[in-house]
């Protein structure tokens, strides 16, 4: 038996079948179906979580390598600044990469790496927004990062 | 992606023991290249074993040498006081190589055992992969290429080595611990990857069962001028077209000693020996880059979409060359 710890709460799971990667067990096993499959294969950043306080890719990463860890879900923040900031600053179009993008950011402020526009663009670069709202996306983690 | 057994054992020697006692069986650290290549259908284990929990992890300073776990990630690597301050050069190959998600996923050892970003190794579709399927022939060749090697390269293989880190630990004469059921072993990272020759399929030295358990970095000496300069497509999260791994000691306008590699080059991290030797007690001049460009970057096999890569690389190493001097 495999257990999640997922925004607090502790899931037991039974991995029967080991190929089940940690974002597939968070949507189809848990229902919190706020952290999205984008490639798939570790490319576009959509399925972002943290694990263990770090940033991870949840389509890479199999279930049962989690066991004991604490995973934080986009369904985990509370009204977290950074969402409103991407709210207030129109930081998404069709919102896929959302939740992807608000874990990196939030993940971000804690490694100290929003100083400039030129870090949050580069140490943001993991996640792809195919709607092209990068601009706005800075603007939200440039506010938050000042405020923080 | 197929069927699997897992395992996660709890020592060093049960997880040997564990993948050398079935020949289908693969150790399971980052999983960022590893998964990935499960999901495409080129990599089929009948069994994991997660090392991730091993203790194997974390960075020590020995005198002249950092000795790093094997399981110590990206990110973790490129935090470390020491590194920064003495080969600031493999920091910069570390971040420039993946996003922050995946380094802290990917771990040292498993870096340097990344596969080949080739399209067609990546792609059971295509039939024609020497490295996938011995013998089959090479589709890169016949096709169209763009992001291949151009040393080391033949008809027969020109998937390129993706590692970035790789490239600065060849140039930093890495030595890699091993440690298998017979016992444990230590090879210079210069001599663990093996050209492709007629065998692409085998890429290194390790044997099956044999697990990377730490890799020792000599420090350069104090006062280096170093730099990882990597060229692409767009200005991040991207595999280099080429890239420098530079690292000069100077004396005055004259480079007394030099380490040079480079990247999105070779079918191996390609260690520039000559390149060195022409630079060994050279002026720091435009005409000495340019003639140990010259020496980097000889015989080269291209196709037609790799060509580009010759004149491209040549002056990605000048480039990487005057920037640590100026």
């Amino acid at each position: 038996m495999t257990t999640l710890i997922v925004n607090g709460m502790e899931y037991p799971l039974d991995l029967a079948d080991p190929r089940v990667t940690l974002l597939d067990a968070l949507r189809d096993k848990l229902g919190l179906t706020g952290t999205k499959k984008g490639c798939d294969q570790g490319a576009c950043g959509a399925c972002t979580v943290i694990a263990d306080g770090r940033r991870i890719l949840s389509c890479l990463t199999l279930a049962a390598q989690c066991d004991d860890r604490e995973i934080t879900t986009i369904e985990g923040l509370e009204s977290h600044p950074m969402q409103e900031a991407f709210m207030r600053h129109d930081a998404f179009q069709c919102g896929y990469c959302t939740s992807g993008q608000i874990m990196s950011a939030v993940a971000l402020l804690g490694e100290n790496r929003a100083g400039n526009d030129a870090d949050i663009r580069e140490f943001m670069s993991g996640n792809l927004c195919r709607c092209g709202a990068y601009s706005n996306i800075v603007s939200a983690v440039r506010e938050v990062a000042r405020h923080a | 992606m197929r069927e699997f057994r897992y395992e996660r054992p709890s020592t060093v020697a049960e997880a040997i023991s564990a993948v050398a006692g079935d020949p289908d069986a693969d150790f399971l650290a980052g999983g960022t290249t590893e998964v990935d290549l499960m999901k495409d259908g080129v990599f089929h284990p009948d069994l994991l074993v997660d090392i991730t929990r091993l203790p194997l992890r974390g960075v020590r300073k020995n005198g002249t040498m950092l000795q790093v776990g094997a399981l110590t990630t990206m990110e973790e690597l490129a935090a470390d006081r020491t590194l920064i301050e003495r080969a600031p050069f493999v920091r910069e190959a570390l971040l420039l190589g993946a996003s922050t998600q995946l380094r802290n996923m990917a771990t040292i050892g498993g870096n340097l055992l990344q596969r080949t970003r080739c399209r067609y190794f990546r792609d059971p579709a295509v039939p024609a992969c020497n490295k996938r399927e011995p013998g089959s022939g090479c589709e890169a060749v016949a096709s169209v290429a763009r992001m291949h090697a151009i040393l080391g390269a033949s008809r027969d293989c020109i998937a390129l080595h993706a590692s970035d880190l790789a490239v600065a630990l060849v140039a930093l004469d890495a030595v890699v611990h091993l440690q298998s059921e017979d016992g444990e072993r230590t090879v210079p990272l210069t001599q663990f990857y093996l050209m492709p020759g007629d065998t692409p399929n085998r890429e290194n030295v390790l044997r099956h069962g044999e697990l990377i358990t730490a890799i020792d970095l000599p420090l350069p000496p104090e006062g280096i001028r170093s730099t990882y300069l990597k060229v692409r497509d767009r200005a991040s999260y991207e595999f280099a077209l080429t890239s420098a791994a530079v690292a000069l000691t100077m004396d005055g306008s004259v480079i007394t000693e030099a380490r040079i590699a480079m990247g999105g080059v070779g079918t191996i991290p390609w260690r520039g020996f000559e390149a060195e030797e022409v630079l060994r007690n050279a002026p720091a001049t435009p005409d000495a880059f340019r003639s140990a460009a010259e020496g980097m970057i000889h015989d080269p096999y291209v196709v037609p979409g790799t060509a580009f890569k010759v004149e491209l690389a040549k002056r990605t190493l000048v480039r990487a060359l005057t920037e640590v001097t100026s």
